[in-house]
């Protein structure tokens, strides 16, 4: 058996389109809308979730047979808070600035549903190889929407990209031009017309999707 | 061993307590001299731009030693006592009564001249803001100002961050014949030496730095008024 | 009491869950297919918000933060600052209330219990519950009045967007929308549009509910605690404007 069978690549592959976390499954939605003002922090946010979940996934498909059933849920609860709590530590180390703009935030990666969800789902019934190509997987298919919302509404919201400013300045209406950022798109309610529109959009390319 | 015994269940917990418990020690542990660290270089940092100069988290504690002549804490009645200002946190201090604040005061040398930098904490739209505010060496012309925010909103609030709003502090006035007025964000068209502009569309905000400066300057003016 | 009541208004409507800070929006859009079970979910959360959210509250200030187990160990304890810990203590305390509530409810409303079915378990990692306690842990209440407040406020204003957008779902049944954006894609839109429209409530003049004080910051001078009043008022005039004006573009 390959390391890289077409199934296994199936779980890699499959939840950054057809079987994504957060247009399909409808999991980890909180994030993707809080965070996604700036596409910087929308990319850590997705990295940081994307190691949360695969290291859960390793791990915990590792206990998966000496789990005992009543205190299943808490262990799980344990072992992903652990560490996420790695993960903020750690960011507050070496990536102070952002860790400060994501705040509470990183705390409640522990409740984003994807790793839950994937750890019920999958790595309890599957062995540690795949259950991390799964993980990682699922977390690259959030993080993708992540960076699409990030680059749409850090670019229209404030006429940035990581920072640096792609809208020339003269455009301004301050400067004379004749563009304004549009505020909306850096308010909550952009964020969520944002995903609908990209539901939209994925459900019309794969039509096996649409609901009843 | 029976995987749903009683006996079983509560080892596994004790075990998956203590392995974590440990873990997560170590981690923070670790972690915690370079954590310290950054939130010191910010302070620095944050201190620094209130005079106009812009530091690094890597030469920050450079910087701070070199304007940085003084730093000593005063009571609300102008009382001075020696003291690390450095270390006294704003926010802890924020939820004392008036009388019993700690209020640092920095003192710094730019191109020979002194600059008083004082600490200002407060009430922004969503959560608490915050900045340092310096005055020149008559402590009522303003040379710079620095806020920072804990949650405003992006694009509006979030903007009193920015240059933009705290350059046109300097060189406006907090007194005016010795009556503190301290300075007043308007909407649009600041005219005279107490007003600044406001930020469109994020009125609260401005007006929460406005009430900010005001309460805090009142909190430092036995300490403003002794020349 | 003023400002108690000032918190309770906020965590309804300005800082509402759903509608500022997306939290709890996995069963928010699971489970709003029928008022009824809606209503149902949404007292379980105020439930399990009014109980976690103090007992995080009293864990945070007399066990976790820097120097808080001073009453246990004396004054030598202020170098230890377990708050570290802090994500595991809330979780730990969510998931057990979870489990008690569950039980309650399973034992005194057997309907209920079967109808919401799967997702009282799943309260445990509704993201509300662990965000109410995050944040009222960064806001740093004063008191645990003032944390419990918080916590049923949030509920409440959890509830509100949950049966509001239930309701609409139900009538949303009969109308003719794109297939592709049937189900999920139409009710984030809608939401969005909600979360637009509560935005007004940014523009409530909080302190014309604290009777004629004004903020406790002012209070404590008297003289500019006129000024404020009257440019408390002015801003919140102001801000609608904007705000009105922010959302009709």
């Amino acid at each position: 058996m390959s390391l890289f069978s077409g199934k296994n690549r199936e779980y890699l592959l499959g939840p950054l389109s057809k079987n994504n976390p957060v247009l399909v499954q409808i999991l980890g939605i909180c994030s993707t809308l809080a965070v996604t003002v700036k596409l910087e922090n929308a990319l850590v946010m997705g990295l940081s979730v994307t190691a949360v979940t695969a290291f859960s996934n390793v791990i915990l498909s590792l206990l998966r047979n000496t789990i005992p059933n009543r205190i299943r849920i808490i262990v799980q609860l344990v072992v992903v808070a652990a560490l996420v709590i790695i993960v903020d530590q750690l960011l507050k180390a070496y990536a102070y600035e952002v860790s400060k703009q994501l705040s509470v935030y990183v705390g409640l990666i522990i409740t984003n549903c994807i790793i839950m969800g994937r750890i019920e789902a999958f790595a309890l019934a599957n062995k540690p190889w795949p259950s991390l190509l799964d993980g990682i997987g699922n977390g690259l298919g959030y993080t993708v929407i992540l960076a699409i919302m990030g680059f749409i509404r850090e670019l229209f919201g404030s006429g940035t990209l990581f920072g640096a400013q792609i809208v020339p300045q003269g455009w301004f209406v301050a400067n004379g031009g004749a563009y304004m950022n549009n505020g909306l798109m850096i308010m909550p309610a952009a964020s969520l017309i944002l995903v609908g529109l990209i539901i939209w959009i994925h459900r019309s390319k794969n039509r096996d999707l649409i609901e009843k | 061993m029976d995987r749903q015994g009683n006996t079983y269940t509560i080892l596994y917990s004790i075990v998956l307590v203590v392995v974590v418990a440990a873990l997560l020690a170590i981690v923070s542990l670790s972690l915690q001299p370079l954590q310290n660290e950054n939130k010191q270089n910010e302070k620095r940092q944050n201190i620094l731009s209130a005079i106009h100069i812009t530091s690094t988290p890597e030469t920050s504690a450079k910087d701070f030693e070199q304007y940085i002549k003084e730093q000593y804490i005063v009571n609300s009645r102008g009382e001075q006592k020696e003291g690390d200002a450095f270390s006294i946190d704003i926010a802890g201090e924020y939820g004392k009564p008036a009388d019993q604040r700690q209020l640092p005061v920095f003192v710094a040398e730019v191109d020979g001249a002194k600059k008083y930098i004082l600490p200002i904490y407060g009430t922004g739209l969503w959560g608490a803001i915050w900045g340092y505010i310096a005055l020149d060496e008559d402590k009522n012309t303003v040379y710079g100002a620095f806020f920072d925010h804990a949650g405003e909103t992006p694009g509006l609030g979030a903007e009193i961050a920015t240059k933009h709003f705290t350059d046109p502090f300097q060189g406006k006035q907090i007194f005016d014949n010795a009556q503190l007025v301290g300075l007043l964000v308007v909407k649009g068209g600041a005219n005279g030496v107490h007003e600044v502009d406001g930020i469109s569309g994020g009125t609260i905000t401005s007006k929460a730095v406005e009430t900010m400066i005001m309460s805090y300057l009142s909190y430092y003016e036995p300490f403003l008024k002794e020349k | 009491m003023e400002n108690l009541l000032n918190i309770f208004v906020k965590s309804i409507f300005i800082d509402n869950m759903i509608f500022a800070y997306f939290l709890g929006m996995c069963s928010y859009l699971a489970v709003s297919k029928t008022v009824k079970t809606s209503f149902g979910l949404g007292i379980a959360v105020i439930f399990v918000l009014v109980i976690t959210v103090p007992v995080n509250y009293l864990l945070d200030n007399y066990v976790l933060k820097a120097g808080a187990l001073d009453w246990l160990l004396g004054a030598e304890a202020a170098s230890i600052d377990l708050s570290f810990l802090s994500f595991i203590m809330f979780i730990a305390i969510i998931a057990a209330m979870t489990q008690l509530v569950e039980m309650i409810v399973e034992k005194f409303a057997p309907t209920l219990y079967n109808q919401l079915g799967i997702f009282l378990p799943l309260i445990a990692v509704n993201c509300a519950i662990m965000g109410a306690s995050l944040f009222m842990q960064q806001r740093g209440y004063a008191n645990v009045w003032e944390a419990t407040t918080y916590g049923l406020g949030s509920g409440i204003g959890w509830l509100l967007a949950i049966v509001c957008i239930a309701a609409i779902r139900e009538k949303l049944k009969y109308s003719n929308i794109p297939a592709p954006l049937r189900g999920v894609g139409i009710t984030f839109i809608v939401t969005g549009l909600m979360s637009i429209s509560f935005m007004s409530f940014m523009g409530i003049d909080l302190s014309k509910l604290k009777g004629d004080k004004a903020e406790t910051e002012t209070a404590i001078q008297a003289s500019p605690a006129q000024q404020t009043e009257e440019a408390t008022t002015a801003i919140a005039e102001a801000d609608l404007e904007a705000v009105t004006e922010k959302t009709t573009e």
